[in-house]
């Protein structure tokens, strides 16, 4: 394993990615987690502070010192949240949380992005670089918060030379325990499709996404990085895979219905995701590959059938 | 892909080999592109789906069209190439066509990809369709990726210009793009000129509703003699010219391309007009 720095915080460890990258991390390294909930089932090893990263008191857990790296996972997605109060506690909280890195000397910030940033479009080449802009709010406002934390990373990369700033862009992660949109649509007994189209579609398994983290926490990482897992699949492979029968809707009606079933609470799945089971957002992940020689241990079956062991 | 099942598309396979002629089956088989557990390459190519589906081409190929191909040893058997011909006939069979001449007349055979326009993948089934059969969205970033892995392109340079074009300017080329010819000295590759002779023929347009054209997001909206834009049953000829080389910078103004392009363009009017002076009749 890489040499990974003596001591990590991590933000929303309650999560579930957060309490997977915790337990991968807290063997070799001591983990500090930052999380408005409680922590279930902590290993005796991890320090928990069951706060909000607005908060004042987040910066004397760094004043004490020792804190040698971030990984920021606390960013708020459900599409039923208070949209306002979520967009607080994502941007403010991030721009408190790397304020407090530039002030104590945080070596290393990792940012948890997603590929789901650039957007899914007709006119998308097949594998979208780093360098593509990021108009995945274009459709689906849900994007904004994160692509807003992004780019703050981004500037922040400029602004702070002496802090080696990651962000990572992963594929659709999907896994037993993660409860995104993708895995959530995966999970879907009879999905939604919209008739006649069938993208490419990237996923990675939640564990190799950790392995990805742990990887970018080692000395020398820096920059923005695509991540992504074992390959492409035609999403009607992915769904066939997994045993579905979809339920084909013509794209001139597919929206209207998704949003009537969203707003009468009667699916989880928002409008605007239709846009990723039309349309490619599939991305380049050879850079990371490159500089890290990152290689996902989860083949796309293995990740594809990881969503139907839930817990 | 879904909708078509296992039995259809065995049966379209058959069917496939049938009209390619005897030896279809072994030349077919030397066609390995990558693919995963799930039968597809990175971008959603297919090869046994293709196979099935070029089924009712090769119908089209052998039976409908009568395509003669000259010149196919022009087409390099291996590494990255631009073919570039002329677009015509409302609806691409040209492309089609070219690509089942490089499938079945050519030994080895290549599974060449064109371009196709970014308005394809809004569209339902033929987005998915021309995805399996490895037609790429004709991006910068997808051509610069496919000639590295040392793919051969099919490239219209007219686009909808020339497919949508009236039936008065049948054999008139239309204004050539500058893109392909950015691409091939970037990447340092031959390009193989084609004139598509017959196409042109296919589909006479006698009126484009530009309104109609806009209120669907379609790039045109023909209207045929025949009202539809299905093809007459003209017959083919494809004319492979040599492969031409370039040299000179990518990035240079675009008059400086525009003369390389132009001599592509010369080179496909200087096989069109072989072509229409070998020819006796547009339908035999």
């Amino acid at each position: 394993m890489s040499p990974v720095p003596a001591s990590v915080a991590i933000t929303g460890i309650a999560g579930n990615l957060g309490r997977k990258l915790a337990r991968i991390l807290h063997g070799e390294t001591r983990v500090v987690g930052f999380d408005r909930r409680p922590l279930r089932d902590r290993p005796k090893d991890v320090e928990h502070h069951q706060l909000d990263i607005r908060k004042a008191r987040v910066e004397d857990v760094f004043r004490r010192g020792g804190i040698q790296a971030i990984v920021h996972l606390g960013l708020k997605h459900d599409p039923r949240d208070d949209a306002a109060e979520a967009h607080d506690f994502n941007v403010a909280g991030t721009q408190k949380l790397f304020d407090i890195a530039a002030r104590h000397r945080v070596g290393k910030v990792v940012l948890l992005s997603s590929a789901n940033v650039y957007g899914p479009a007709p006119g998308n080449p097949n594998f979208l670089p780093e360098e593509t802009p990021l108009l995945g709010a274009a459709r689906l406002p849900g994007y904004r918060d994160l692509i807003e934390v992004d780019m703050y990373a981004q500037s922040f990369m400029w602004q702070h030379p002496e802090i080696e700033t990651v962000i990572l862009r992963p594929v659709n992660i999907v896994g037993p325990t993660v409860r995104n949109a993708p895995s959530n649509y995966l999970r879907l007994e009879r999905p939604i499709s919209v008739l006649g189209f069938d993208p490419m579609i990237q996923v990675i398994h939640e564990e190799d996404v950790c392995r990805a983290i742990a990887l970018a926490l080692r000395p020398g990482v820096r920059g923005v990085y695509n991540v992504t897992g074992p390959g492409e699949v035609p999403l009607s492979a992915a769904l066939r895979e997994l045993g579905r029968e979809t339920i084909p809707l013509p794209h001139f009606l597919v929206r209207s219905v998704v949003k009537r079933l969203f707003d009468a609470r009667l699916s989880s799945y928002p409008p605007g995701e239709v846009d990723y089971i039309q349309y490619l957002c599939a991305v380049d992940g050879s850079r990371f590959v490159r500089d890290t020689g990152w290689t996902p241990r989860y083949s796309i079956r293995d990740t594809l059938r990881s969503v139907l062991n839930a817990r | 892909m879904a909708g078509i099942g296992e039995e259809i598309q065995e049966r379209l396979r058959r069917w496939t080999l049938e009209l390619g002629g005897p030896g279809t089956r072994e030349r077919l088989e030397k066609l390995t592109p990558p693919r995963n557990e799930y039968g597809v390459d990175p971008y959603g190519f297919d090869v046994d789906f293709m196979q099935a589906a070029a089924a009712p081409v090769l119908w089209l190929y052998r039976k409908y069209f009568r395509v003669k191909a000259f010149g196919l040893e022009n087409v390099p058997a291996e590494g990255p190439a631009l073919i570039v011909g002329n677009h015509s006939g409302q609806l691409p069979f040209d492309a089609a066509m070219v690509e089942a001449a490089c499938l079945v007349d050519k030994d080895p055979p290549r599974a060449v990809r064109a371009l196709v326009d970014k308005w394809v993948p809004t569209l339902p089934f033929v987005s998915t369709l021309f995805a399996r059969c490895g037609q790429i969205v004709g991006t910068p970033e997808n051509c610069r990726r496919l000639l590295s892995a040392g793919e051969a392109l099919l490239v219209f340079p007219e686009g909808t210009r020339g497919l949508n074009k009236p039936f008065s300017q049948r054999y008139q080329l239309q204004t050539f793009g500058l893109g392909f010819m950015r691409l091939a000295l970037e990447n340092d590759v031959p390009i193989i000129p084609v004139g598509v002779v017959g196409a042109e023929e296919q589909a006479p347009a006698i009126l484009d509703i530009q309104p109609l054209a806009r209120l669907l997001a379609f790039p045109h909206f023909p209207i045929t003699l025949t009202g539809l834009p299905l093809p007459m049953p003209v017959r083919y000829r494809l004319w492979f010219g040599e492969p031409m080389r370039f040299t000179g910078r990518s990035d240079d103004e675009d008059a400086v391309l525009e003369a390389k392009v132009a001599r592509v363009r010369d080179a496909v009017a200087g096989l069109l007009a072989h072509g229409l002076a070998e020819r006796e009749h547009v339908f035999w």
